[in-house]
């Protein structure tokens, strides 16, 4: 059989889990890791990466938005996903996350983005015309208290819900994690660092991607890339990405070390088929090099052009080394036979509703997604600063 | 109230999820269907709908009833344990209307389903390669499908 070696059982020789399901963990990702950024400013007080917050939160906004996607377009009949909030089965994990997930978005993302927001929003109710206005206007919820106490109360309410976000962050990744390391059948998934795994290379992901995004937002804009706030956030990234690169290799070393009797099959796997992607792309390219640039960033005294440079390439590498980490597990997983004699191979599919123009479009979608809410609400300093008129009292 | 002072704004907010939890609640209320959990998770009418549907299986006990010899040969060599309508297909009608002729099985394509030789089968199970065993002549000219070990007086 073409692309089948040795011996695998009849209902392993094809994948179930496509390309998508690797998106899917990998947009989560972002989405937890993009939050985590912006509660770094709120929470932990990190006045380096104020620059960010707010879009950050939008960032995270268009792409837990686009989450849900990957798997619409996995089922088999999507028209019956919504059935899962009617009757959901409190045993599934997966049932269980549609929660979660209208938790995360509705509870905490949406929330904070509104009392963020507000008093753009109310600014924006007055001083636009035509549906513009009429869409301000439904945002505002029709309040326009402004007033020094209303937004003190926002701030607060603001700073609680960002409290809450970010564990609710770490259940909604730590929850894609869970799904694979619950799998006890599969020994290339089997492991309770899962999930711990999976948030530490969340947050390194969507760090890189809300640095990559403002570097090239200000680009767009002709303004000048805040150097302190981008050093900081590169810093922030790299001590998590140390933290989530030892994790993975602990969880390396162990199975070395317990070499259980799937150890031979696996290892074998990692040293032909998942080579290129797990080795080269995952741990060199994705982790090693992108580690290293922004250590010798911290030693040597490189100029601000050279900087720029580095986090750019260092970033962008580390979105491919995350989206190459999905990869492995989620495909690599499918790869070898529960009889580990054998082993299938994934081709992708160019024009298929799991092939790989959808999943370009996917990973397009929430850049899209974010330009329409930047230009709804704009995250920038000066525009946020848009005149108000005098304080209303009440409502 | 001083506390609630200009936190009107947060009512709002909290009135707009009042109201969406009232319409998920409201709509969940109309569209799950009420027999939903009468005995487990699913749809508890469904057993009666799904028992109400027409039978097409009668059953090897219901065939055994008419056909005594049959059963007796059957009962006596290896295909003890087949069911009648595992080659026979469904004879519910014919139950019914005992004029309807169910026809016999096509031999040719019904035995080699089971018997012809791969590696994926048990090896103690009997199986043959189809041309060099018979070469093409139907099973049934030697073996008889109700007791088929000819050794065993099973032969036609």
């Amino acid at each position: 059989m073409p692309g089948v070696e040795g011996y695998m059982y009849p209902n392993e020789v094809s994948l179930y889990w496509s390309v998508l399901i690797v998106l899917y963990p990998y947009i989560t990702g972002l989405v937890a890791g993009a939050f985590i950024l912006a509660s770094l400013e709120r929470i932990f007080h990190v006045e380096a990466v104020k620059p960010t917050y707010r879009l950050a939160l939008l960032t995270a906004l268009a792409f837990l938005l686009v989450a849900p996607l990957p798997l619409q377009l996995h089922l088999g009949h999507p028209e019956r996903s919504y059935e899962m909030y009617l009757t959901p089965h409190r045993t599934s994990a997966m049932a269980m996350f549609g929660f979660v997930y209208l938790w995360y978005l509705m509870a905490v993302l949406v929330v904070e983005i509104w009392l963020d927001f507000r008093a753009d929003i109310v600014a924006l109710s007055q001083t636009t015309t035509g549906w513009r206005r009429l869409m301000y206007r439904i945002l505002t919820l029709g309040s326009t208290d402004v007033s020094e106490r209303a937004l003190h109360i926002d701030e607060r309410v603001g700073w609680f819900v960002t409290l809450i976000g970010i564990p609710s962050a770490f259940l909604l990744h730590g929850y894609v994690g869970f799904i694979f390391g619950s799998i006890k059948a599969n020994p290339w998934w089997s492991s309770p660092l899962m999930p711990v795994v999976f948030i530490f290379s969340a947050m390194v992901s969507g760090i890189a991607a809300v640095m990559l995004v403002y570097m090239a937002m200000m680009r767009l804009r002709r303004e000048p890339i805040d150097m302190r706030c981008v050093d900081k956030i590169a810093q922030y990234m790299m001590y998590i990405f140390v933290i989530d690169f030892s994790l993975e290799m602990l969880d390396l070393v162990h199975r070395i070390y317990e070499a259980d009797e799937s150890f031979r099959s696996l290892n074998f796997m990692v040293h032909t088929k998942l080579w290129f992607s797990q080795v080269i792309l995952q741990i060199c390219i994705g982790t090693i090099v992108p580690i290293s640039l922004i250590a010798l960033v911290q030693i040597v005294k490189f100029s601000e052009k050279w900087r720029k440079a580095i986090y750019v390439v260092s970033g962008s590498l580390t979105l491919i080394g995350v989206l190459a980490m999905r990869w492995n597990v989620v495909i690599g997983g499918q790869l070898f036979s529960k009889s580990f004699l054998g082993y299938t191979t994934y081709k992708i599919a160019l024009v298929t509703r799991e092939g790989l123009l959808v999943s370009i479009g996917l990973m397009i979608l929430p850049l899209v997604i974010l330009a329409v809410l930047v230009k709804i609400l704009p995250p920038w300093p000066e525009k946020s600063a848009v005149s108000l008129p005098a304080p209303s009292v009440g409502d | 109230m001083s506390v609630f002072r200009n936190a009107g704004h947060l009512f709002r907010l909290a009135a707009v999820f009042v109201v969406g939890t009232v319409a998920f609640l409201v709509i969940r209320a109309a569209v799950v269907p009420r027999s939903f959990g009468e005995y487990g998770h699913y749809r508890g009418a469904a057993i009666s709908e799904i028992a109400s549907l027409p039978l097409h299986f009668a059953g090897h006990q219901t065939c055994e009833t008419c056909h005594t010899d049959i059963a007796k040969m059957k009962s006596a060599g290896m295909h003890a344990h087949v069911n009648c309508e595992a080659c026979h297909g469904p004879l519910e009608k014919h139950v019914k209307d005992p004029s309807i002729d169910p026809g016999k099985p096509d031999a040719a394509v019904l035995c080699v389903r089971c018997h012809a030789a791969s590696a994926a089968r048990p090896k103690w199970f009997p199986q043959v390669d189809p041309a060099q065993h018979s070469g093409g002549i139907a099973c049934t000219t030697c073996h008889n499908p109700h007791n088929p070990v000819i050794a065993a007086g099973g032969s036609k």
